[in-house]
């Protein structure tokens, strides 16, 4: 089969010039062990722009001030940035309102809030929580502490071998005692879409909210959080080629204001006495002190640079590479493909027959390659697959053709060595 | 190939994690312990008979891992054999100080015998867990303890 990648394709009348996108990307110059890197490790991390970066710069080097208090000028600019952000996130998402909008630390504190916040106040001794078996240990964890404190179950949808949900097993699973369901938008580890939004219409017939963690959906599927109905929604802005540190709850806001507080202290307040506190209006009941400012004003960066080539367009080439490297790896012998879900984001794990994926990932790392290799915090998902790890090559926007060759040559190497 | 990776990876570590010594397991131990590396996920499980000497009779392993870290199960296995308890903890001495770089430039690795092919290890630290874990968990079982023995 030979499949296409167009390097410069033309979608919806853009263009899309991979050659002119890594020149945005300072880091993909560097050389590791003498060799190009090739990056292929984005579901872990993804790589900054110039633009993202030179703008979380510049509000340290021309406007750095705390926001939301002084009226003095700096500290105008920045609430101002550090807001527009907000609308920036908004409008990617298409929130109904801007006080929908938390800005927390990741993806992780953002299931943590809900969790520990809605949780806390409304999951009861023997009512129950769904998730999936494909959920990353941050999507697992956060409920079963709160189940372990309130008595509650947490209930697991199973999945098939291609790395998908039975949908059946979940409409099982659902009952009157389900109070909860957060599911993972997009795999990290086997790259599956999860048909969210049967999954909310289901949960909604019951009157259920529901949570996505789109970590790793936001970078590669547009999200639209009203059409979607989903109730909660979390992602990070390091996935999204913006910086660590800085991630993003959405909340409706009949959901958020009925929580209280998750943590306490400065700016989530508008009255204080020793006797008694009066809470701050959303978004910023659920923003103790000072937040990631650089982080946030480098999302909203983040997010106009991914913007700038849209979504669909990244959306349809990393498809065009995903193929082209599933076809190109299903040549090697011994290699089987884990994650073979029919819609899928660009996200290639596979075990090789007799090599242990770290032998893997420091052979290839000699190349100059940068894969992930492990359990890829989803250790029950890989006991579903009976196996202890994977190797798992992450494609983004900047990753080419040539780049997935450098990898199957790399792989080919592997076999020689130890076949 | 290149000259670290070589080194890493010599055909005795390669041969050792394609036919692994002493791979089974030992079904009345008088020593037993699980090792784990929350890192990778890998696991070992070590088996040993001490007689009343103080000396291995028999130790075997099972369980998965890397290259490094299934040859250096299998490796261990074959050295420690017949060994009494005294001299297994000296040579894991020497080993752990061997893979954690702590011999220097010129190690004196003759005494090391075939555990001298574990010296590439220093060149990549974040592999030096995998080496080590089996060391680590039969430690534990001479000691019969009870928790697993983890690289983290």
């Amino acid at each position: 089969m030979d499949i296409k990648v167009d390097a410069a394709v033309n979608i919806n009348n853009r263009t899309y010039d991979v050659e002119k996108i890594r020149s945005d990307f300072p880091i993909l110059k560097t050389k590791v062990h003498g060799k190009q890197l090739v990056y292929l490790d984005n579901a872990a991390t993804t790589q900054k722009p110039l633009y993202v970066i030179d703008k979380t710069n510049n509000y340290y080097n021309k406007y750095n001030a705390n926001i939301h208090r002084g009226v003095h000028a700096l500290s105008q600019e920045a609430t101002e940035e550090f807001e527009s952000a907000r609308i920036i996130v908004k409008n990617f998402i298409n929130a109904l309102g801007k006080n929908e909008i938390i800005f927390t630390r990741g993806t992780t504190e953002s299931i943590n809030l809900v969790a520990s916040s809605y949780g806390r106040k409304n999951i009861k001794e023997g009512d129950e929580i769904i998730i999936s078996t494909m959920e990353h240990h941050s999507n697992i964890v956060p409920w079963q502490m709160l189940c372990a404190e309130k008595k509650a179950k947490l209930k697991v949808i199973p999945i098939n071998d291609q790395g998908e949900i039975i949908f059946e097993e979940y409409e099982k699973l659902i009952s009157e005692k389900t109070k909860f369901v957060s599911v993972v938008y997009a795999s990290n580890s086997l790259g599956t879409v999860n048909p969210v939004r049967k999954i909310i219409n289901l949960a909604h017939s019951y009157n259920i909210p529901v949570m996505l963690d789109a970590a790793q959906a936001v970078n590669h599927i547009k999200i639209d959080v009203q059409e979607l109905d989903c109730d909660f929604l979390a992602f990070s802005g390091h996935k999204l080629y913006g910086p660590t540190g800085i991630g993003i709850l959405y909340g409706k806001v009949n959901y958020l204001d009925g929580m209280p507080p998750y943590q306490g202290g400065g700016d989530m307040i508008s009255k204080v006495t020793f006797e008694e506190t009066t809470y701050n209006e959303l978004p910023h009941k659920f923003e103790a002190g000072t937040p990631d400012i650089a982080g946030a004003i480098g999302l909203g960066a983040a997010i106009e640079y991914v913007q700038n080539i849209g979504l669909e367009n990244i959306a349809h080439y990393e498809n065009q590479l995903l193929n082209y490297a599933t076809n190109a790896v299903s040549d090697l012998q011994g290699l089987r493909i884990i994650g073979t879900a029919k819609e899928k984001i660009s996200v290639l794990s596979f075990h090789l027959e007799n090599v242990h994926p770290h032998d893997v990932g420091t052979f290839l790392d000699f190349e100059g390659i940068a894969i992930r290799t492990g359990h890829h915090c989803t250790q029950p998902l890989m006991k579903r697959f009976n196996i202890p790890a994977t190797s798992r090559a992450s494609f983004g926007l900047y990753n080419t053709k040539e780049e997935v060759d450098v990898l199957v040559r790399g792989l080919t190497k592997i076999l020689e060595v130890f076949g | 190939m290149e000259q670290e990776l070589r080194e890493l990876y010599q055909e005795v570590i390669l041969d050792h994690n394609k036919s692994p010594r002493n791979f089974r397991a030992i079904e009345h131990p008088t020593n037993f312990a699980e090792g784990y590396n929350p890192l990778c996920g890998d696991n070992i499980n070590i088996f040993l008979i001490v007689n009343d000497e103080g000396i291995i009779e028999d130790i075997s392993f099972q369980g998965s891992g890397c290259a490094i870290s299934k040859a250096s199960a299998s490796l261990m296995t074959s050295i420690l054999k017949g060994k009494t308890i005294e001299e297994a903890e000296n040579v894991f001495e020497k080993f752990h100080e061997l893979v954690t770089d702590k011999l220097g430039d010129n190690p004196n690795i003759d005494d090391l015998g075939k555990l001298a092919v574990f010296a590439g290890v220093r060149e990549f630290p974040a592999r030096v867990k995998c080496a080590s874990l089996a060391w680590h968990t039969m430690i534990n079982a001479l000691h019969n303890k009870k928790e697993k023995a983890v690289t983290e």
